[in-house]
């Protein structure tokens, strides 16, 4: 299963300089550590300041060439465009751009609460497409770089016990589909990340959270994905392209009376 | 909302909550906790510690001390394994500043290349800072470097009832030396800055001296000690008080060259079944170990190859089976040299001990903390495998000549000391209560100190 990493494919000299949106979730702080070490430049957006700072230092001590910060709310979409300003002017020639937060509620707070349901998908959906057509439209316009966005392998069938994370997550896999053929003649990369559970602060409070896939491992998978030139969609680790694979061909008859 | 908030962070109060198994290193013994906190960011554990009921908490990090000090059984733990990050350090000075839950490992992966090493080490790389100040741990050059603590210059430590305090010589002076020794039990030690040892690069000029008797390895002990910056032997227990042994002394090379950079080898995958190591496996493997080394070398080594040979086998701590084992570490005075062949006497006759039995001399560094272990003496570390009331009963009889000898037994690697045996080694722990957080707790606390 372990792909080993092949010196002797190029790595894109592009990745060098990566905005980070949601700096501080738990995958991406493990990305970030990846690229510090390989001496990229970063630029984090994340709401705490105090965060960021930790996190800069981090980077800076690992490896990293350049770490810029810059502490927004980035699930407010009027924010959006001092955001996307602050990055053109402090780092106008960025080259990557990797979307890495969310929330994933109680799905039983969305049941009952239709404010708990509209903020689920406003984070995770909404205010995740809006910030992408932004930094798209620049990329494109330059023509070059590469966008990628962390969905979910929820995305891709709706499940009783996690639907509202799953709807939001599998609808940012349809718009990053369609923006991926898109920018396709513009030459911008566009990659839909999908990983299976994993070990992070967003996922202690559920069952066998011990049995989720390490960080570091998933953050592996996806800094070798950012560098080459394939895949378009990333599952990770990989075993989650087969298992959702099969769990696409279960009959929705059967699928419905599945409590999972 | 950006990255993941204090909210998702969060168990959810619904359901009862499910009991968490945490080991330790020994895996003996096993204990469920009612919830283990894993906080990713330093300004979340203000809100654990006030959530907490009085001596509900205590801080885990890699989970590598042997017996219950790391442990809280019944209750909650706060995992710091992703306070992981390093937030400053001086290239002029070589002072690191960085969070609790980062590993000496870690610091070696990214200052050994840039010519810092750690002032002091123990036998694994896979200790987080945390844990290395709250064990006070010690490494082969005690006899010149003192302990971990002593190299510590300041620490930021989380108390539930004072928010976050700085620790230094000047500022709160008593805190720190609570805190280093103090078994997790002042606090959540939020950051530390520690200072780190210039070197020329990553290997070792080593030497590896055989020895056939305790007078022997006295002397190339104290011979060495002015010449050697690091100290330590192997010690067949076995052979009783004709100590057969292998003496390992070494030095900073002054060779520079590349960094061999720490690889994950292979991994024990499950516990092997309990009879595998036996008294003949284990007296077959020491053998096989003596005469590998029975001529006098001089070798230049990687770092990890002198200082972690363990570490090249993950979960080695598996070899002992599902039932675990215990490790032994006690200190014996010099001046009681008797007593110590003794106990190496009793360890031999009873065919229980195991091939993982190290010999250091201490130096006489003034210890660090409040409840530092080293002290002037000899210290021997052995495994026992969990055999049940047996390698109790053997160990209790070895708790005797320890403390008829006015020894001590080291917190860190205990599972099963009686609050007499504590008493014994640390008589000043009564001093040390007041400094201990009302929040935090220990199995390991609990059982030496509430009967008193």
């Amino acid at each position: 299963m372990t792909v080993t990493t092949d010196s002797s494919t190029p790595r894109i000299k592009s990745m060098q300089k990566i905005v980070v949106l949601g700096a501080t979730s738990g995958i991406a702080v493990e990305v970030q550590r990846q690229l510090a070490q390989q001496e990229c430049e970063l630029l984090l957006v994340a709401r705490s300041p105090e965060r960021l700072a930790a996190l800069q230092a981090d980077l800076l001590a690992r490896g990293a060439k350049q770490v810029l910060t810059c502490a927004a709310n980035l699930a407010s979409i009027p924010h959006h465009a001092g955001i996307f300003d602050f990055v053109r002017r402090s780092f106008p020639d960025f080259d990557t751009v990797l979307l890495a937060y969310g929330t994933m509620q109680d799905q039983k707070e969305s049941e009952a609460s239709v404010d708990a349901l509209l903020d689920e998908l406003n984070v995770n959906f909404v205010s995740a497409t809006a910030l992408l057509t932004l930094f798209a439209t620049d990329l494109e316009q330059r023509r070059t770089g590469c966008l990628a966005a962390i969905t979910s392998v929820a995305g891709d069938r709706g499940r009783r016990s996690n639907y509202v994370y799953g709807s939001a997550k599998g609808a940012l896999s349809l718009f990053l589909q369609g923006l991926r053929s898109r920018l396709h003649p513009a030459g911008v990369r566009v990659i839909t990340i999908k990983p299976g559970p994993v070990q992070t602060p967003m996922t202690d409070h559920l069952p066998n959270a011990a049995r989720f896939a390490d960080p570091e491992r998933v953050a592996r998978d996806i800094v070798r994905a950012l560098e080459r030139r394939s895949p378009d969609v990333l599952y990770t680790p990989r075993i989650w392209r087969y298992v959702m694979t099969a769990v696409g061909h279960i009959p929705e008859g059967i699928f419905k009376r599945l409590s999972f | 909302m950006p990255g993941q908030s204090a909210a998702t962070l969060r168990k959810k109060p619904t359901a009862p909550q499910p009991t968490e198994q945490v080991f330790s290193w020994g895996r003996y013994p096993k204990a469920a906790h009612q919830h283990v906190h894993k906080p990713a960011w330093n300004d979340q554990v203000p809100e654990i510690l006030h959530a907490a009921a009085p001596g509900a908490l205590l801080p885990y990090g890699l989970g590598r001390s042997y017996g219950d000090s790391c442990l809280n059984a019944g209750r909650e733990l706060v995992d710091c394994r992703r306070l992981n990050r390093i937030l400053g350090f001086d290239e002029s000075t070589g002072m690191l500043s960085c969070e609790s839950g980062v590993s000496l490992s870690d610091i070696l992966d990214v200052f050994l290349p840039k010519g810092w090493f750690l002032p002091v080490t123990p036998g694994t790389r896979f200790v987080t800072v945390g844990g290395a100040i709250a064990n006070d741990v010690h490494g082969k050059n005690h006899h010149c470097a003192g302990t971990f603590g002593a190299h510590v210059r300041q620490i930021g430590l989380h108390r539930s009832n004072d928010g976050l305090v700085i620790c230094n010589s000047e500022v709160n002076p008593d805190m720190l030396r609570a805190t280093v020794g103090g078994l997790g039990l002042t606090g959540v030690i939020a950051w530390a800055d520690i200072q780190l040892k210039r070197v020329r690069g990553p290997w070792i000029d080593a030497e590896s001296i055989p020895f056939q008797s305790l007078k022997a390895f006295l002397d190339l002990s104290r011979e060495s000690d002015g010449r050697f910056e690091y100290t330590v032997a192997w010690l067949d227990c076995f052979a009783g008080r004709n100590a057969r042994g292998i003496f390992f002394r070494g030095k900073h090379s002054a060779e520079s060259g590349r960094t061999s950079r720490s690889q994950r080898g292979p991994k024990l995958p499950f516990a092997l079944p309990g009879g595998v190591l036996n008294r003949y496996t284990i007296k077959a493997f020491n053998t096989a170990f003596y005469r590998a080394h029975a001529r006098s070398g001089t070798s230049v080594v990687p770092c990890n190859k002198f200082f972690y040979p363990l570490d090249s086998i993950r979960q080695w701590n598996l070899l002992y089976g599902k039932n675990g084992f215990l490790q032994y570490q006690c200190i014996i005075p010099e001046s009681n040299f008797e007593a110590f062949e003794e106990l190496l006497d009793r360890i031999a006759h009873s065919g229980m001990g195991s091939f993982l039995g190290v010999l250091k001399q201490f130096g006489s560094a003034p210890p660090a903390g409040m409840l530092s272990f080293p002290r002037p003496g000899l210290t021997v570390a052995l495994d026992f495998a969990m055999r049940g009331e047996r390698t109790l009963q053997l160990l209790r009889s070895l708790d005797q000549i320890v403390i008829e000898s006015g020894g001590a037994l080291y917190p860190a690697k205990d599972a099963r000391m009686s609050p007499a045996l504590f008493e014994a080694s640390f008589p000043q722990w009564r001093s040390f209560v007041p400094f201990i957080d009302p929040k935090m707790s220990s199995s390991f606390w609990r059982r030496v100190t509430e009967a008193q």
